[in-house]
């Protein structure tokens, strides 16, 4: 975005704010300027919340495929498991995995509003607080599945989960079929974000 | 379970299209302060037990595609009614 410095020291966006950016910058210049928060605390959050991304969730859907008994724990204790691969799940209240299976598909939504295990997959996409995802996915999540490629049979059963409270859900995808003797950094690169939100499955075994 | 069919305003967490609808626990998460207070700058006290309930597609709408698939809604006790 274009920025354009003014009178006080740091840049505001050169083109027509809409409301609310508009009030999110004057409440951001009252908390610099009555010394609550500092201009490095806000890049400080800035980087963190940047730094977070579906690449720490691919780690450890790679390693929970290759690794059974990782697995067993990071379904028994999510956060704990994060710890041990040096990911900070920490600002999660409560964290749970759902798994996928062949006869089984979870699928996650916020209907409420847009929550979303940010430490894990980073920001949510657009269309995930969008209205039409938000209202269709609790409806008819077989037909959102569709659009994202995902055809499933009516043995598969799909359990949409609505996280309207403290608990943060992230999907553990299948391991695609043919990847057997890849290594964790290849198997990573298949675990897509939408994957581990459960609109589709995880990239088909074509090493990327 | 069957959730109550409540109308009020505040910070409330159960969606609208559960509201009436019955199904059955899947799991017990533990107490959470409740955000119904929380969101109001009050403490959250007492805490309130959040639960996992699952629900048929075809408890939910009328005319479900799948009526055997399930959505999932977690909510916290005082919105919820043994069924009858």
């Amino acid at each position: 975005m274009s920025t354009a410095n003014d009178a006080h020291g740091h840049e505001h966006p050169k083109n027509e704010l809409s409301h609310y950016a508009k009030r999110i910058y004057a409440i951001r210049d009252l908390l610099v300027e009555k010394g609550i928060i500092s201009e490095k605390d806000i890049q400080e959050q800035i980087e963190y919340q940047e730094a977070r991304s579906p690449a720490n969730g691919a780690k450890l859907v790679a390693r929970a495929w290759v690794d059974p008994e990782f697995k067993a724990r990071f379904i028994a204790d999510p956060k704990a498991a994060c710890a041990e691969m040096g990911i900070d799940a920490t600002a999660i209240n409560e964290f749970v995995v759902l798994e996928n299976t062949e006869k089984l598909r979870h699928m996650i939504v916020c209907t409420l509003c847009s929550c979303y295990p940010r430490p894990i997959l980073g920001r949510p996409p657009d269309w995930y607080k969008s209205f039409n995802y938000r209202k269709r996915s609790v409806v008819d999540p077989r037909s959102v599945m569709r659009e994202f490629g995902l055809n499933l049979s009516h043995d598969v059963e799909v359990r949409v989960h609505d996280s309207t409270a403290d608990i943060r859900y992230l999907v553990l995808p299948l391991r695609p079929l043919g990847t057997e003797g890849w290594s964790e950094a290849e198997l990573a690169k298949l675990v897509t974000r939408d994957s581990m939100i459960g609109v589709m499955d995880a990239l088909p075994a074509i090493r990327q | 379970m069957k959730v109550k069919f409540e109308d009020r305003p505040g910070h409330i967490r159960t969606p609208w299209y559960i509201r009436g609808k019955t199904g059955w626990v899947e799991r017990i998460y533990g107490d959470f302060l409740n955000p119904e207070s929380l969101a109001f700058g009050r403490d959250g006290l007492p805490k309130k037990t959040l639960y996992l309930v699952a629900f048929y597609q075809s408890d939910v709408w009328e005319k479900p595609q799948a009526p055997k698939d399930k959505v999932l809604v977690d909510i916290y006790e005082h919105w919820l009614d043994p069924a009858a």
